[in-house]
């Protein structure tokens, strides 16, 4: 089989990507302190974020969500790599990134605008996030919407916690939370 | 919005990257089929969501690219008639029932005879693959099946 070379990959990939061609560009770092993560941007923004990704299932449900023109495309992934980088190096306090959530339910997009607001090194519950979004007693469907987040650390579900201040839950698993709350110093 | 059998085009390239740019180097050169190999996944993938199933994929892909090569060659030498060129056993880029009724026309016509009625694509996406527009492949499958008639009768 004829191997095709590196920089023809990469040269269609960024062409693909510089020609606007694509439903969502999509990149896997390998390396970050909370393991490797799949992020994507469509036109809109970020629009996905996975922790341990098992990348045929996840470009599939890219696929199914936002059209099929999913590509591997680092080079259209330098700023959310580079606020990642910050924000792991304790340096970025915020986003500022477009965010998509076009496949998001309506009510996930309710909640997840007032968890956007949690500010970093803060932790709020699912009780009070329920309440702000008035519907007080769903608590467990708020806990539903964190479990789902499209975009895990960029919107901070990992700020979410139990009543009693016990971490409860996350959708990448304690040790993550617990190690991102740690960065932020909501943890001693 | 993903239709049925079509995968990520992530999957769809690394599947047949390394064929089309194998056929490229037979078809045109070393040199050439660089250019080749960019432009005509950058063709599919401006057709690719319109595509209405994921079958034939391969064939699509090698259609595609033997166009981007017989684009490319006419630019290079404007006033040359191309002769079709059969293509071999492995390299057959068309699907298997039409490939062979399809061999003698010209290669612009064949395509878009291929495509439409042996991937059922629609025109549009048909003008996308091929660089051109609707109006022009729906011209160049209308020519190619009044053509492939003719010669019916001629038999």
């Amino acid at each position: 089989m004829t191997a095709v070379p590196t920089i023809l990959d990469e040269r269609f990939r960024a062409a693909a990507a510089a020609e606007g061609l694509l439903d969502v560009a999509y990149d896997l770092l390998e390396d970050t302190p909370v393991g490797p993560l799949l992020v994507g941007v469509s036109d809109q923004g970020l629009c996905r974020v996975s922790f341990d990704p098992e990348p045929e299932a996840e470009l599939e449900r890219l696929a199914r969500d936002f059209g099929p023109r999913v590509l591997r495309t680092p080079t259209a992934l330098d700023r959310v790599h580079r606020e990642l980088d910050e924000y792991f190096a304790g340096r970025r306090h915020a986003f500022d990134l477009e965010l998509d959530l076009r496949a998001t339910p309506e009510f996930h997009r309710r909640v997840l605008a007032e968890l956007s607001r949690v500010e970093y090194g803060h932790t709020t519950t699912y009780g009070t996030l329920a309440a702000q979004v008035g519907a007080p007693r769903a608590a467990r469907a708020v806990g539903t919407v964190m479990n789902r987040n499209p975009l895990p650390i960029v919107l901070p579900c990992h700020r979410v916690v139990g009543a009693n201040g016990s971490l409860t839950g996350y959708g990448g698993g304690l040790d993550r939370k617990e190690w991102l709350l740690r960065l932020e110093g909501a943890l001693l | 919005m993903a239709r049925t059998g079509i995968p990520p085009f992530e999957v769809f390239y690394e599947s047949h990257r390394a064929e089309v740019l194998a056929f490229l180097r037979r078809r045109a050169g070393r040199e050439r089929a660089d250019d080749l190999f960019q432009e005509t996944f950058l063709r599919a993938l401006r057709a690719y969501d319109r595509l209405e199933h994921g079958e034939h994929l391969r064939a699509w892909v090698l259609t595609i690219a033997g166009n981007a090569a017989i684009d490319e060659a006419r630019r290079e030498r404007p006033t040359a008639e191309l002769a079709v060129e059969p293509a071999g056993e492995d390299e057959r880029p068309a699907v298997e029932e039409l490939a062979p009724l399809t061999d003698d026309l010209p290669p612009k016509e064949r395509a878009a005879v291929v495509l439409r009625y042996g991937y059922d694509l629609d025109y549009d996406t048909i003008g996308a693959a091929l660089g051109s527009n609707e109006q022009a492949a729906r011209q160049a499958a209308s020519a190619g099946v009044r053509r492939l008639r003719k010669e019916k009768e001629q038999r």
